[in-house]
């Protein structure tokens, strides 16, 4: 059965979705947008890095995308503003991050794989990647489910009952870029953000609680991941954008339909 | 009776030059009403988190009683519209609670039946209740009110503090009250506390109403505060004396 690409790029999308959902709920409620858009962008580096020491991508972009969560979450403990610091940092990353591709030609042809996925191109061995970073978000979620949840109500209601919300914010930090480093091959640097948020922004329309949210946006993700695969292979579009933009369809609706 | 929080020579600063606290001594004991009143800055909020370990000291110390239960209701809860929220679900944060709690703490507070509704749909009164609700679900030995009738209108305020001392009466709670609403919260007090970065006074609360340092803080509010006092207890200015007790520091360089 995983012989078949379809298959396995269906696998991908689905595992890759397991973790959307419900960390990209926290993205919306905690304006961390910008934030999953940055370490994306950083993780260019990462790939650069891989070539250049010849890791496996999912590690490079892994170590690039967490030490970009450590280095955020010191600068603005210091006191610095989060946007500049993530302006800062996700750009200066991207910019070596073409630098150093310029050093691999064999990436030079293949960097735009890496900016807008390649989901039809995923091997076993990706799969198994995917789906052990997607579970280990998913229970990193699951388990502290409260006390995430309680830190991005109030983060003074979370104090009083004895929860560090900086610590919590850095676990949703270091599960974003777990997530950036296994979508990478599947929908790309660029559009790693929409799987986490035009999902979650779709599932608000209709949802009274955050795990219902969560939970749609996770039957939201996967009906998108579904969906644009099969219009790829019928429309014959790329795959990492068709998924989006049936991701994108669905919030449209949920626009019009549940009206609030 | 132990005190359940006692701070003694406290002082805070916010990395700035001047501290925000300095040398402040506080306690309360179980089952008693302290209201802290003062000026915008004075340091009230930041009394308030020093005294649950929220901010760290410049100096001083913090004496809570082992296990203490505090239930918080803090200044200015904003819940982002993108999170949605029913009053019930948000009553199991972050402590999961049964259904049956949670409607008897709803309808303690005097919206019973809310459980259904988006917290950003109720209206300032409902969503306060909705705090105090949720404060009380833990049995709290302390409960800490940060301003806790911030956009609410006179009658709201009035209810709020009168649905407070009930709750007093019936858990036997001590309460913690930070407040500028000085005319009504002053009644329902024990004790008033007069913060401007140091005590200025404490007492009862006709004695800090009478207090010279406390009517130079706030002005003819004050007045109006201490003719109210006069009219509703029937002149006794006998505890005055006893009650009140100045700061170190009662010069103020206003």
């Amino acid at each position: 059965m995983l012989d078949d690409f379809l298959t396995r790029a269906a696998l991908a999308g689905l595992g890759l979705v397991l973790a959307t959902g419900a960390l990209g709920s926290f993205v919306v409620w905690r304006r961390m947008a910008y934030f999953g858009d940055s370490t994306a962008h950083a993780a260019i580096l990462g790939v650069a890095l891989s070539f250049v020491f010849s890791l496996p991508i999912y590690l490079g972009t892994l170590a690039v995308a967490v030490a970009m969560a450590l280095i955020v979450a010191q600068l603005t403990a210091r006191g610095q503003s989060m946007d500049t610091v993530l302006g800062v940092l996700a750009h200066s990353a991207l910019a070596l991050g073409l630098v150093g591709v310029s050093f691999v030609p064999s990436l030079r042809v293949g960097l735009e794989a890496f900016l807008f996925g390649d989901i039809l191109a995923v091997t076993r061995a990706d799969l198994a990647w995917i789906w052990a970073g997607a579970t280990a978000v998913l229970g990193l979620l699951i388990w502290r489910w409260q006390r995430l949840v309680t830190a991005s109500v109030n983060e003074e209601l979370a104090m009083a009952a004895g929860i560090d919300p900086a610590r919590e914010r850095l676990i949703l930090s270091l599960a974003l870029a777990v997530v950036v480093a296994i979508a990478i091959r599947i929908v790309g640097a660029l559009l790693i953000s929409a799987m986490l948020i035009v999902p979650a922004a779709a599932a608000r329309g209709f949802s009274a609680t955050p795990e219902q949210m969560a939970g749609s946006a996770t039957l939201i993700g996967a009906i998108s991941v579904l969906g644009g695969l099969w219009a790829s292979l019928w429309l014959d579009t790329p795959a990492g954008p068709s998924i989006v933009a049936i991701s994108a369809a669905i919030y449209a609706v949920t626009l019009v339909v549940c009206r609030k | 009776m132990t005190p359940l929080i006692c701070a003694a020579d406290l002082s805070v600063s916010h990395g700035g030059d001047l501290p925000v606290l300095s040398h402040v001594d506080f306690l309360i004991r179980p089952g008693e009403i302290v209201t802290v009143v003062g000026p915008n800055g004075s340091g009230k909020s930041t009394l308030v988190r020093a005294l649950l370990g929220h901010v760290s000291l410049s100096s001083g110390r913090v004496e809570r009683v082992p296990g203490l239960r505090i239930g918080y209701v803090p200044q200015r809860v904003h819940i982002e519209r993108a999170m949605p929220m029913t009053v019930r679900r948000f009553l199991s944060l972050p402590r999961r609670v049964g259904d049956a709690q949670a409607a008897a703490a709803l309808e303690r507070t005097g919206v019973p039946g809310l459980e259904g509704r988006q917290i950003t749909a109720l209206s300032g009164g409902q969503f306060q209740r909705v705090l105090l609700a949720r404060a009380l679900l833990g049995d709290p030995q302390l409960l800490v009110l940060d301003e806790p009738t911030q956009g609410l209108d006179q009658p709201g305020i009035v209810a709020f503090y009168k649905l407070i001392e009930e709750v007093r009466a019936e858990t036997r709670a001590a309460v913690l009250m930070v407040s500028h609403d000085l005319l009504v919260v002053m009644r329902a007090s024990d004790r008033v506390v007069c913060l401007n970065g140091h005590i200025c006074c404490e007492g009862t609360p006709q004695a800090v109403s009478a207090a010279p340092a406390y009517r130079a803080l706030f002005g003819s509010e004050a007045q109006g505060t201490l003719a109210l006092y006069q009219h509703h207890h029937d002149h006794d200015h006998d505890h005055v004396a006893e009650g009140h007790r100045h700061g170190p520091a009662c010069a103020h360089p206003h």
